[in-house]
């Protein structure tokens, strides 16, 4: 295989919801939207509420096809109708709510369910549930029932779900939006520990900011368009044009875009906590 | 209000019962069920209600939890006790007016009642016994078997199984809905019967709207995860016949046997109002 293929590609697409009623137009919500994620990489997307960021999300795993423009999975076509299925295994997907999207009673079973459908055999589900479960720290909860679990434990069991199919790729859609702060941090922990660990290509998408400072690369739609794309450093930098789209930054790129506000001389790429007390400990 | 709720009425011991099959337990109350039926005289009865006694001491489970089963169904066993006493024709030993009470009506009113509780005795063991999750996985694998209602096999098993991971979910969620309203000013637990009942309404309205959400998103998550019916799924947890599996089979058969039997074995030896 070629080894410059991207594992998710976006092609122009645009997508278009229709409510249904006749002659009606519909509303754009991706719009000649294109992209390439290559293996390994940790992508993150951030926009704000409507910006096409769940719709990008559903086209990568077929589970809705572009209106317009193709969309590729390790350059399978998701319009092709055969390989749905094995779309739906190279790029697997994690949702926003740990509650709808954990099918069975036991969180064991729950994990086996993807390979269960692929028709995996029991010895070698047994393996996979098993390091699956490892991989995201859920093992002593094996033969737990999924409702005894804190949230952000439910979405590790969703993640380990998801691994259990052996995935090239984890489309995260908003997968902290629903939990608290301690829950956040596992996930995220245990996205960054996949990212690095097993090389998992990771599409992050969430409003969390923080969530991305360590991503490789991050991109920023507005209205169905990629309105900035680079490094954390390079797009947070952009204080003011995030903020013109509804969006925040990392706390401490706030902070220190505050300062210089003030007339402080603080450079206007900081990330995190420490460099930036680095930078104002400099300060004369 | 639903802090204690229990799914199904298992009740977790670890007898030679709990630990069985589930596809053996199912078996084996399907034939006990047909027998209670096949059987017809005092010897029956009595091998019947001793292998009753004896399941349920081998089960280990609190006689007291066994016959909370009975209490829902005491209306059912009065009403046919009543319907089969005064409905049956034969020698009349009672009469008073139209109504009148037969030799052969007691009989049957008898075995009726005895076959009811029985039945519902012995149903409730396998199911006290077996763990909701194990009860689907058996009753899958049964109905894997049965021409018919194979095709619905998967299917019918998934949406218990997914009931069954949804209900404390729905119960959590219900109980939020109750206090949201609530602290809107519902008055729940006050008023008459229709008051309350008109109560409910605020409460099932967005906990409808809820369960069809979350079953949206769930059938996306099922796909997105490859779910495509049963054709060609495999298990994680494969149902394997043990030896104690194989014991209660032949157990089983021994028990069809002597029941079967009991029907020809000779009545002389009993006390006449024992004969039937």
């Amino acid at each position: 295989m070629n080894k410059e293929q991207p594992i998710l590609s976006l092609k122009d697409v645009s997508f278009e919801y229709f409510s249904g009623e006749e002659n009606e137009e519909g509303s754009l919500a991706l719009d000649g939207l294109s992209l390439d994620v290559q293996k390994g990489e940790f992508v993150g997307v951030i926009g704000h509420n409507g910006s096409g960021k769940s719709t990008m999300s559903k086209l990568l795993n077929a589970i809705i096809l572009p209106t317009k423009g193709d969309v590729l999975v390790k350059g399978l076509n998701t319009k092709d109708e055969q390989v749905t299925w094995d779309i739906r295994q190279t790029a697997g997907m994690v949702f926003q709510n740990p509650d709808n999207q954990l099918v069975a009673t036991i969180v064991e079973e729950d994990v086996a369910f993807g390979p269960e459908n692929l028709g995996v055999i029991p010895g070698e589900i047994r393996r996979r549930v098993d390091e699956s479960l490892e991989t995201v720290g859920m093992s002593a909860f094996k033969k737990k029932e999924p409702h005894n679990l804190s949230g952000g434990q439910k979405q590790r069991v969703a993640i380990a779900g998801i691994l259990a199919m052996e995935p090239e790729c984890i489309i995260f859609d908003e997968p902290t939006a629903m939990l608290d702060p301690s829950g956040r941090a596992e996930v995220m922990k245990t996205i960054k520990k996949l990212n690095r660990e097993n090389h998992m290509t990771v599409l992050h998408i969430t409003h969390y900011m923080d969530e991305l400072i360590d991503a490789d690369r991050i991109v920023v739609l507005d209205k169905g368009k990629i309105v900035m794309q680079g490094t954390p450093r390079e797009v947070f930098s952009h204080v003011d044009e995030l903020k013109a789209i509804g969006l925040d930054v990392p706390q401490m790129t706030a902070v220190a875009h505050g300062l210089r506000q003030k007339g402080f001389d603080l450079p206007d790429n900081l990330l995190d906590v420490k460099e930036t007390a680095e930078a104002i400990c400099r300060l004369k | 209000m639903f802090e204690n709720i229990t799914i199904g009425q298992y009740y977790p011991t670890d007898s030679f019962i709990h630990r069985l099959d589930p596809r053996t337990k199912i078996v084996f109350t399907a034939a006990y069920i047909v027998m209670l039926f096949v059987i017809n005289n005092f010897w029956g009865y009595l091998a019947a209600g001793v292998l009753l006694v004896v399941m349920l001491v081998t089960s280990k489970i609190p006689v007291r939890y066994v016959f909370k089963g009975l209490k829902g169904i005491i209306f059912i066993i009065v009403l046919t006790v009543i319907l089969n006493m005064f409905m049956t024709q034969g020698d009349v030993i009672w009469s008073w007016g139209f109504l009148q009470i037969t030799k052969q009506g007691v009989d049957t009113a008898v075995k009726m009642a005895i076959r009811l509780v029985f039945l519902v005795v012995g149903t409730s063991l396998m199911t006290l016994t077996t763990s909701p999750i194990d009860l689907t996985d058996g009753m899958e694998a049964c109905m894997n078997v049965m021409p018919g209602i194979r095709k619905y096999a998967h299917e019918l098993a998934m949406m218990m199984s997914i009931a069954l991971r949804f209900i404390p979910t729905l119960l959590d969620e219900t109980q939020k809905i109750m206090k949201a309203q609530k602290a809107r000013g519902a008055q729940l637990d006050t008023g008459g019967l229709i008051q309350r009942a008109k109560a409910l309404v605020p409460i099932l309205v967005p906990l409808f709207v809820s369960a069809f959400r979350r079953a949206d998103e769930l059938a996306v998550a099922m796909e997105a995860r490859c779910y495509r019916g049963g054709k060609g799924r495999t298990r994680l947890k494969q149902l394997v016949y043990e030896r104690r599996d194989v014991i209660t089979y032949t157990a089983m058969f021994i028990m069809i046997a002597v029941l079967w039997g009991s029907r020809y074995f000779p009545l002389d030896v009993l006390p006449t109002w024992l004969r039937g």
